[in-house]
């Protein structure tokens, strides 16, 4: 079991669990033309300020779930609030939402500076506003002074920084995150884990973040869903009751030792629970 | 090294080419040596550049229709996939029937000799030119046009932003297949509309060379379609190393 959470620490989660809804997605089910069922009916309630993590199988609808969040697909039943209003609303101040794919997906013939620029540029902001917002956003993942790179020139994991950094760009009150730091190696992984956490906490974002690491779950966040699949479902809800932001020396204490234990039991028995007919 | 031994292969084979006449005494008539294809090529220049620069013109323009054209239509294409299945099999039509099949047939049907020769190389270069681009236009990274799509990106702004950069590298594909072929489908139209005795370009000197039985002149004009052909190949790649030199897997050097 858990060891409980020593009271001393600002409790964020508690703080805002009167904090106003960032998203309600309210018995949201998809199924795809060809009749898969991808998701049953989920119910989620994501507060400002959490960081969400939703971690299972493959093939348990975490993408798709995102993706009806990113409003990129429609919910086959069900539906989903943004910040208490539907999707028609997103995109005004305060109803921003950013997407990070699992690959950087960057444009190859653009630099840096207008891969991170693009947002910007598709809202038709002005270059004498955008300059200083990208400089910022830069800034923000540690990537100054390379604007003027190819993203052929950089390294996987500073690919993936300039893609956070489109992301932040806009401002965004809610980022979506799909397995963004799957393809790095370990090191260069819990480096952005890091970073991200540091950007989360100083920024007041929400964000929503698939993951298939047990570590990378408890480290980051606030909650952990797990999902199981077919149809992909919400499994068990898990609340990571730490101190934040989370300092590195917390990945070495037996705490978060035993919240892993408990996950990846969580992650057997969803796993199992397929196999079921 | 690139360009080093290529060229020493080349002087050796001319070298061999040059003795081997000597030595065998073939007449010139037969199979001119290299030294006598370089006296016509010098003292008949201005005849021949002359004719040179009528196939250019109607390889060039035949090439530059066909850009247009060719990607007009690719334009098209993406626009939806009925007009893409209605119209690309005759796309594909246009491209397998031989142009000598069809050169006879548009240069009586064409009265301007310059305009018949120009629409079938034209017809020729166009189908890689459709092809390609039309690939090149559909193929966009999911992920990018998903993100297009999240920031309410429009349909105008897709295209220039996304759809037009992703096709350019095929485009360029696109650009130095057909820019071979029209050159050869202006010389093919030249022998065609030749035999008719109305022409004055490569292919005709070649045709009239060989009814003298002026073997030197026939390599030397051959000699010149070749160096044409090379000559608009290499333009070609420059351009597409200009335009896609910073990022493009294929022009950017192996040292990332």
């Amino acid at each position: 079991m858990l060891a409980p959470a020593p009271p001393s620490h600002t409790d964020r989660t508690g703080a805002l669990a009167s904090a106003p809804p960032v998203l309600e997605i309210l018995s949201a089910e998809k199924s795809f033309a060809d009749g898969t069922r991808a998701l049953a009916p989920v119910d989620l309630i994501v507060s400002t300020g959490e960081f969400i993590t939703l971690i299972g199988p493959s093939g348990c609808g975490k993408s798709t779930l995102l993706k009806l969040i990113a409003s990129l697909l429609e919910p086959t039943d069900g539906r989903i609030l943004w910040w208490r209003a539907g999707s028609e609303k997103l995109g005004s101040p305060g109803r921003r939402i950013a997407f990070v794919f699992q690959d950087p997906t960057l444009m190859p013939w653009a630099r840096v500076e207008a891969n991170v620029r693009l947002p910007l540029d598709l809202a038709r902001v002005g270059k004498q506003e955008s300059r200083p917002r990208v400089a910022q956003a830069l800034a923000r993942v540690g990537l100054q002074g390379f604007e003027r790179h190819y993203p052929r020139q950089l390294s996987g994991g500073m690919r993936m920084r300039v893609s956070i950094a489109r992301s932040l760009v806009t401002e965004p009150n809610l980022i979506l995150m799909d397995e963004p730091f799957g393809a790095l190696d370990e090191i260069t992984r819990n480096r952005l884990d890091a970073d991200l956490l540091g950007l989360w906490w100083e920024r007041k974002l929400t964000v929503l973040f698939v993951t298939h690491s047990i570590y990378e779950a408890v480290f980051l966040s606030t909650r952990v869903v797990v999902m199981s699949a077919r149809p992909g479902r919400i499994f068990n809800v898990m609340t990571i009751d730490e101190p934040q932001p989370r300092e590195a020396g917390f990945r070495d204490s037996p705490r978060f030792a035993a919240y892993c234990r408990q996950l990846s039991g969580w992650l057997a028995e969803a796993s199992l629970l397929q196999r079921a007919p | 090294m690139t360009v080093w031994a290529p060229l020493l292969v080349g002087v050796a084979m001319v070298l061999v080419w040059e003795t081997a006449c000597r030595v065998f005494h073939v007449p010139v008539f037969l199979f001119p040596k290299p030294s006598d294809i370089w006296r016509t090529l010098t003292s008949e220049w201005p005849s021949l550049l002359r004719a040179l620069g009528m196939t250019l013109r109607i390889a060039f323009q035949a090439f530059a229709t066909a850009v247009v054209v060719g990607t007009l239509i690719a334009f098209l294409f993406v626009q939806s996939r009925a007009i893409e299945r209605s119209f690309f099999p005759y796309a594909i039509l246009l491209q397998v029937t031989p142009i000598v099949a069809i050169a006879p047939l548009i240069i009586i049907l064409v009265k301007n000799t310059q305009v018949a020769l120009t629409l079938c190389a034209t017809v020729v270069a166009l189908f890689p030119i459709i092809s390609n681009t039309t690939l090149g236009l559909r193929s966009v990274d999911p992920g990018l046009a998903s993100l297009f799509r999240m920031n309410r990106a429009g349909r105008l702004q897709t295209l220039w932003r996304l759809r037009i950069p992703s096709a350019l590298p095929y485009f360029f594909g696109g650009l130095r297949i057909s820019s071979g072929l029209a050159l050869i489908g202006a010389v093919v139209a030249e022998f065609v509309a030749g035999t008719g005795g109305r022409s004055s370009g490569l292919a005709y000197e070649i045709l009239q060379a060989g009814f003298a039985l002026d073997i030197p002149r026939m390599f030397a004009a051959m000699l010149l379609i070749t160096l044409a052909g090379v000559a608009l190949f290499t333009l070609m790649v420059g351009l597409s190393k200009l335009a896609l030199g910073g990022w493009h897997e294929s022009e950017v050097g192996v040292e990332a």
